[in-house]
């Protein structure tokens, strides 16, 4: 059975201090403004992605939306929530169980999900700063890589998030002043990292069956792929390519019989400008080695096909909300209804979504 | 504090390891994760091999592996520019509200 998305809700990114339940709520406000005839009663699942500590939350933002549905709880996978809540929505509707499911993703600046404890082989190195840096100089060293080379990724997504209106950041930084940033490591600097910060997403998916009482634009999830090789950094044992990444792209492509050309447009998790570089190429987007001609080749040209809405870097990484905004942009894109941004007939988008030092990846690829 | 962490903070850096298949499980668990049987501690030697570093406010910070085939992130101190696959000697562990794992590179001896 062929699952859709009908409709979607998005808050602004930002660090204005408000409920995790009201972002939420905030979010899902829009996905009833958006469809035609959708009532709360339609509504058979809501989950709900977010590393928040409160419980219930599924319940809770349902009872506040007015809803009663079969199905209602959390999913959890430190960054790639979002995704990871789509897919189990997908799954939901896709066995028969229900017809429609609405999937909201939140987090707050302060999130738990920030710092993985568990992991002990990370020893006092525990902050992503720590895993990002090791990856970016294992690719530094193997393909010849710059700061500046680097900066590009950072500078490209801080100007495509300049037309997104819900974005964190709203300026433009050069690629002189991303290198001059603050220095966090020898490789890593300030503007090279995503940014936490509070936000709210949503997307209500629906069976093919019923698709067509909300939205006459259905948006189709054709593949999907996942992976979670471990939970811990040190297990993933090429530090210049992620695992997970490589091997859960396989799986999308097979089922939505799809090849990397055939990619219009694509969301990927940069939560550090290193691991655009390495998506790009474990995706098969572009050849091993070559992220750096394409990244700076993307930037001289405006051209927005990686990361239209501004990735994390620009937009901000609120968590839970992080792969359930990067499937919204491509929806919007596929719509044809993204604005400044759009990526003119793109019909096939890819969103990927990572968690943890790339331990965990979700690669989703819709059509129109 | 368990006993990984308390053997820790003693400078002793032990594992699990399987006493029904011998697996070397890590990060420590009170079952293997090959064949579920019951684990004992086994201490892990202090030879390791730098797999990849970086540095914050000129400190080394590495990936390094041992004997065992496990890695951990942690601290090399060194006078000298360290290099990739170079041997590494774990000087000191300890645990303090976290793991700490310090190296020293192996030249002169």
């Amino acid at each position: 059975m062929k699952v859709g998305i009908a409709s979607t809700g998005l808050t602004k990114f930002s660090k204005d201090d408000i409920s995790i339940e009201s972002l939420m709520v905030s979010s899902i406000k829009p996905v009833f403004e958006n469809a035609s005839n959708l009532e709360q009663k339609d509504i058979d699942v809501v989950l709900t992605s977010t590393n928040a500590n409160d419980k219930y939350l599924a319940n809770i933002v349902s009872e506040l939306s007015g809803i009663s549905p079969k199905v209602a709880h959390s999913v959890e996978s430190l960054c790639n929530s979002g995704t990871n809540c789509l897919v189990s929505a997908y799954a939901y509707i896709s066995s028969g169980l229900a017809k429609t499911a609405l999937v909201v993703g939140a987090e707050k600046t302060d999130s738990p999900g920030l710092v993985l404890e568990w992991d002990k082989s990370r020893g006092q190195y525990k902050h992503p700063i720590y895993w990002s840096s090791i990856f970016t100089q294992a690719y530094m060293r193997k393909y010849g890589t710059t700061m500046e080379d680097l900066a590009y990724v950072s500078a490209k997504n801080h100007r495509n998030a300049l037309d997104n209106p819900n974005a964190y950041f709203n300026r433009t930084y050069s690629v002189e002043e991303i290198m001059q940033s603050k220095f966090l490591t020898e490789n890593i600097r300030l503007l090279d990292c995503s940014m936490p910060c509070n936000g709210a997403a949503a997307i209500l998916l629906a069976s093919e069956e019923v698709i067509s009482r909300f939205t006459d634009k259905p948006i189709w999830i054709t593949g999907i792929g996942q992976k979670a090789t471990s939970a811990g950094f040190t297990k993933n044992n090429d530090l210049s390519s992620m695992q997970s990444t490589i091997s859960s792209v396989v799986d999308a492509y097979d089922m939505s019989k799809k090849q990397p050309s055939d990619i219009d447009v694509a969301e990927l998790h940069d939560a550090f400008s290193i691991c655009e570089m390495i998506e790009l190429e474990d995706l098969g987007l572009v050849d091993r080695g070559k992220s750096m001609s394409y990244v700076k080749q993307l930037y001289d040209t405006s051209d927005r096909k990686i990361n239209p809405r501004g990735g994390l870097i620009g937009s901000g990484h609120p968590l839970g909300a992080t792969g359930v905004a990067q499937t919204i942009e491509i929806f919007n894109q596929l719509q044809g209804d993204a604005g400044k941004r759009q990526i003119n007939g793109a019909k096939t988008g890819m969103v990927h979504n990572m968690s943890a030092a790339g331990t965990s990846s979700t690669v989703l690829i819709l059509e129109s | 504090m368990n006993k990984f962490e308390q053997e820790l903070k003693n400078n002793n850096f032990v594992c699990s390891r399987c006493t029904r298949c011998n697996k070397i499980v890590w990060p420590p668990s009170d079952l293997c994760n090959k064949c579920f049987g019951d684990v004992v501690w086994k201490p892990v030697s202090r030879k390791a091999r730098l797999i990849e570093f970086s540095r914050k406010n000129g400190e080394y910070f590495c990936m390094a592996e041992f004997d065992e085939g496990i890695r951990v992130m942690g601290t090399v101190e060194s006078a000298s520019i360290v290099h990739v696959g170079q041997p590494l000697t774990l000087t000191r562990c300890s645990y303090d509200d976290t793991e700490k794992f310090v190296f020293s590179t192996d030249e002169g001896k």
